[in-house]
């Protein structure tokens, strides 16, 4: 039943149709070439995140392994970045397309500071794994550890490898998520559990400006890499709103005021997590985005006066907190934000020189502030305390651990001749010479005052070292549960990168001038003019008469002043913490509470709510745009004005009869006067469908409810009926206003308009209906099918379920439908057969004529209801195909092997194919391959239309079988 | 635009949204199957003019087929979910004697968390209330 061809030309015609491209490329772009041989950086991070995903889904009984393979991930990194990256002529740069016609891709550029920074994150990496080797129990939660280490490694290197502010935004959410895990690694603590919510809330926040500034610039600017930005040099009102979000993001990442109370919370995390992400790498975020960027908006005086300002209150309010800590760790956590203050001055103030003091203050910080970390580390490891006035007896236990924290205390402090000393020298000597202004001089005060605290809580931590000499080895007790000291190799562990640490502070301090050179290829990669140098003895100048003065004051406050806060007012948190909270409570508690206002459990009312605001919204449009114009009416036909008249009279019968099948049936009536309607508008495929579905409504409308009672229970009570028929009158006026605006509002002509000149020769059929929903939209279609196949598996496990419920509690109560002998007879013996040849028929000829798979499936599942009524129960039985999941199956496999077919030659999915073979007696034959996508179609048609009427027709006990078959 | 079509697609949106704010599934299930008609009707009325059945060779203007292509499966869509409501009706009925869209039980407690939290004011965050 081939619609037959008149062109008589054997050649096979193909077309490709519209929507196809997605999957070659897919195929071809993706696929083969993630990574190109050339590829080096986005390997190694790739490497960093698997070793992560390794050993978070599975070895978790060996985490030592894994710390192992971390190690080695990292040293590979760190070589891969050394020999691409250091003495390169030109950067080394990689590109992965990703939305590339929004203009956002995966880009990395290994430039110096990116070098420098990937460094820090591999080299401190490597030593904080090592280090936690030593450190943790080797159980499940350090499977965990290394397992989230490793993926905040990866993160982290993406961070500093990034090319445009996109991709960097990418791994800055990566970095905020690891940071979370690991801050509530111990998930049984609840304290641990609310800092790293607060962390992950306030970064996350930050996240999110971040994104709405890659927004803005992406779309001001068409670009948003770094490089670009330097040289664009962008100003105007927008990029303020950028530089505002920017500015953001870096505040909160890296703690700056106000967003400064998460980081002391995120100490409850172990040891290596605080020294590694909260002081080393990731707080240096927020930095690294502000160097990447203050030679782009540096010069704005907004950018100036955020950074400086929020830098220099950071920096104080970290040192006063950091002067009043009792415990250790949370000494160092508020000098960190202390410090980080400092750097964000420094980077953001838009000064080459200062930009190069920052970069140099960087890596000292990373240096000296790991070894800190750590040496409390381990002297909470030795004593089983971190309490300023106990640790000074850690000396006697491990001498060299002490001396390699009192080093870098003293680095920290600025003192000759460690590195620290001669960077802070180099920041003060650029924010002299700074000739930006006002600002300039609020940075400077800032960052003396600054020092001045830093050098008091140096002191202080210095004191406590040698301090507090009491040799009983227990004078410490165990109030943090220290873990016992253990064997050689684990005191080694621990105390290696300690020491290293330290002494990395103390070569580069003496070998400054040559660490100088090595530092412009990073600055310089920020800022071309940005290139200085660093001494380790500058001579008597401002800013050493200075430093003196800050040493002296500074070690006068922290040796004398008892400034130490008692542990009690601690337990409260800090004012940030508490502020933090409160609004955290309170937006909780207004959710709830609009919840209980907008939501109090009634259905019903939520969809009058739902209908008014959209009726609300639509009428408010109407109402501002004006309402739209009454005409382009056609007058409509006597036909038309009698059908519209009795299915209004008919719809508003199914609202107000009480008895449920007439409420059916009048549901029907709507229905039937719809497909009149389509029908007179020249639409006869809807028409068709229509008829045949309306028909199987009503019938599974009565086979639901035939147990249940005549008429319905009273009306809804949830409000009383004017309300109710008012807001249905209100959506009643409302929509047809719309379809009036809308139909008025078409600009554009129809998509359609193309496919018509195209639909014989590329789709082989003359239906448009059916050449879009099997040829040019049959993706769509096979969703659509899918969704079909779906609900009907729904309804078979929905009245399963109740079934095997009701012959539990009695056997029936459903009188079976009476048998008719003559026309039982009649049905079933000739009417199926003749009734699926005619479906079959009105499938094929839908390609050229009103029909289709749709209309076909549902004609023979119009035999099978008149099958079913007549009493008997339709089966396939006779068939190939036994049960209806069977044919529902195939079908769908059907179909989708039709769209997936033409792959295999080379061709796009569902590119059609025409074939027009010569067949003996009837002559030549046109076979589109898009009708076996129809056939398949028809065959999920009549299985769901089959499994609905076994399943709701089940008479008491199960027709369906528990296989979903057909029982006998 | 026919105004006969413009009436009756406000009238089918009435009584469909009149019945979707019914207790009964039975009537909702009504309601979904008028409101089903309104759309389907709508996006025929407002996307095309009432031409030729858009089928090559005919003759006179043929109309937009695209509304029809959507309208199509949406009829068939339509059918499916509806029997689903149906069934879940029907289930309701079988195991329980009624058939009664009843209140969510979650939204309930979320209101009464909301009562304790106004009352006991600033609570400990993490604390469930309903235990």
């Amino acid at each position: 039943m081939f619609e037959f061809s008149s062109v008589d030309s054997l050649k096979v015609l193909s077309c490709r149709t519209r929507m196809t491209s997605l999957p070659r490329v897919l195929g071809q772009e993706v696929i083969a070439g993630i990574f190109p041989p050339t590829m080096i950086l986005f390997p190694a991070v790739v490497a960093q995140f698997l070793t992560g995903a390794l050993f978070l889904v599975g070895f978790r009984r060996r985490p030592n392994v894994g710390a192992a393979l971390g190690l080695l991930v990292l040293a590979a990194s760190a070589a891969v970045v050394v020999s691409r990256g250091v003495g390169a002529d030109e950067p080394l740069t990689e590109t992965i397309g990703w939305l590339s016609t929004l203009g956002f891709d995966l880009a990395f550029r290994l430039d110096g500071f990116a070098v420098l920074m990937a460094l820090i994150v591999l080299v401190v990496g490597f030593a904080v794994l090592l280090y936690s080797l030593g450190y943790f129990e080797h159980d499940s939660t350090y499977a965990r550890f290394v397992g989230l280490f490793m993926a905040f490694a990866g993160s982290m290197t993406g961070l500093v490898l990034a090319a445009d502010l996109f991709t960097m935004f990418v791994f800055w959410e990566l970095t905020s998520i690891c940071s979370f895990l690991l801050i509530g690694l111990n998930d049984k603590s609840e304290s641990a559990r609310q800092s790293a919510v607060r962390a992950l809330l306030t970064t996350g926040a930050g996240g999110l400006c971040l994104l709405g500034a890659v927004g803005i610039l992406q779309v001001e600017l068409g670009t948003t890499a770094f490089a670009d930005l330097v040289k664009l040099q962008p100003v105007g009102g927008v990029i303020d709103a950028a530089i505002v979000l920017i500015l953001l993001g870096a505040f909160t990442k890296s703690a700056q005021f106000p967003f400064h109370f998460w980081l002391p919370g995120a100490m409850a995390a172990p040891t290596p997590v605080s020294a590694y992400l909260h002081s080393a790498t990731m707080v240096k975020a927020g930095i690294v985005l502000l160097a990447r960027l203050s030679p782009a908006f540096g010069q704005s005086n907004l950018w100036r006066w955020w950074v400086v300002l929020a830098g220099v209150a950071t920096m104080l309010i970290g040192g006063w907190r950091a002067l009043r800590q009792t415990d250790a760790k949370l000494l160092l956590a508020h000098s960190t934000v202390s410090q980080l203050g400092l750097l964000t001055v420094l980077v953001g103030l838009g000064w080459s020189t200062a930009l190069y003091a920052g970069v140099a203050h960087l890596l000292a910080h990373a240096v000296f502030k790991v070894a800190l970390f750590l040496g409390v580390g381990v002297i909470d490891h030795e004593l089983g305390t971190r309490d300023v006035t106990k640790i000074g007896t850690a000396r006697h236990r491990t001498p060299l651990v002490v001396v390699a924290l009192g080093a870098a205390t003293l680095s920290m402090a600025g003192m000759i001749p460690l590195f620290g000393f001669v960077t802070k020298e180099k920041a003060l000597v650029a924010l002299l010479d700074a000739e930006v202004g006002a600002v300039g001089v609020v940075a400077l005060v800032g960052v003396v005052l600054g020092s001045v605290l830093s050098v008091a809580y140096s002191v202080r931590l210095l004191h406590a070292l040698v301090g507090g000499a009491d040799p009983e080895p227990d004078a410490g007790g165990v109030d943090h549960g220290g873990h016992d000291p253990g064997s050689p190799l684990v005191r080694g562990l621990l105390g290696a990168p300690v020491i290293a640490a330290a002494a990395v502070s103390l070569l580069f301090g003496s070998i400054a001038q040559r660490v100088g050179k090595w530092l412009v290829s990073p600055s310089t990669s920020l800022d071309a003019s940005a290139k200085s140098k660093l001494v380790l003895w500058p001579g008597i100048n401002d800013a050493l008469v200075i430093s003196a003065i800050v040493i002296v004051v500074g070690s006068v406050i922290g040796w004398r002043a008892p400034l130490a806060v008692p542990p009690s007012r601690e337990k409260r948190g800090s004012r940030g913490e508490r502020t933090f909270d409160v609004v955290y409570d309170a937006t909780l508690g207004m959710a709830k509470r609009l919840t209980r206002i907008t939501q109090p459990g009634s259905l019903p009312m939520y969809v009058a709510v739902t209908s008014v605001i959209v009726a609300a919204v639509a009428a408010a449009a109407l109402i501002v745009d004006g309402l739209p114009a009454f005409e382009g009416f056609v007058s409509d036909s006597p036909l038309t004005i009698a059908v519209t008249i009795l299915t209004i009279v008919v719809s508003i019968g199914v609202a107000v009869v009480s008895a449920r099948f007439t409420a059916a049936v009048f549901l029907g009536g709507v229905g039937y006067g719809v497909a009149v309607l389509f029908l007179m508008r020249g639409a006869p495929d809807l028409a068709l469908t229509q008829v045949l579905v309306e028909t199987l409504t009503i019938v599974i409308f009565l086979l639901a409810m035939r147990s249940m009672p005549r008429s319905f229970a009273p009306a809804s009570s949830w409000a009383p009926a004017p309300v109710r028929i008012a807001v249905s009158v209100a959506a009643g006026v409302v929509v047809p206003l719309l379809v009036l605006a809308v139909h008025g509002a078409r600009t554009a002509p129809s998509v359609a308009e193309e496919y018509a000149p195209r639909s014989i020769d590329e789709a082989g059929g003359a239906n448009l209906v059916n050449v879009i929903l099997v040829d040019f939209r049959g993706f769509d279609t096979m969703g659509e099918i899918t969704v079909l196949a779906v609900a009907a598996l729904g309804v078979v496990n929905l009245v399963r379920v109740a079934e095997r419920h009701r012959r539990v509690r009695e056997r029936t109560r459903t009188a079976p439908f009476r048998r008719s002998a003559i026309l039982d007879e009649l049905v079933d013996r000739w009417l199926s057969k003749v009734a699926a040849l005619v479906a079959l028929y009105v499938t094929f000829r839908g390609h050229n004529a009103p029909g289709g798979g749709f209309a076909g499936g549902l004609v023979l599942g119009g035999v099978f209801v008149l099958q079913f009524l007549t009493g008997r129960e339709p089966h396939l039985r006779h068939r190939p195909i036994r049960r209806p999941t069977t044919l529902l199956g195939a079908g769908l496999l059907l179909a989708l092997g039709t769209t997936a077919a033409p792959l295999l030659v080379g061709a796009a999915p569902l590119e059609s194919h025409i074939w027009k073979p010569h067949v003996p007696l009837i002559g030549e034959v046109k076979i589109v391959s898009s009708m076996f996508f129809d056939l398949g179609v028809f065959m999920v048609v009549v299985a769901v239309v089959l499994m609905m009427l076994l399943s709701l027709g089940a008479r008491g006990t199960s027709l369906v079988g528990d296989d979903g078959g057909v029982a006998s | 635009m026919s105004p006969a079509l413009l009436i009756l697609i406000g009238v089918l949106f009435s009584v469909g949204t009149y019945l979707l704010m019914e207790r009964s599934l039975t009537r909702v299930a009504l309601g979904v199957g008028v409101l089903g008609n309104a759309v389907n009707l709508l996006i025929v009325a407002a996307g095309s003019r009432p031409d030729e059945a858009p089928i090559i060779g005919r003759s006179g203007d043929l109309t937009d087929p695209l509304p029809q292509a959507l309208v199509l499966t949406a009829i068939v869509i339509g059918f499916a979910l509806l029997s689903f409501v149906l069934a879940l009706a029907w289930r309701n009925w079988s195991i329980s004697e009624n058939d009664e869209v009843e209140d969510d039980l979650e939204d309930r407690a979320i209101a009464r968390r909301a009562e304790w939290h106004s009352k006991h004011g600033d609570a400990p965050h993490h604390e469930d209330v309903d235990q």
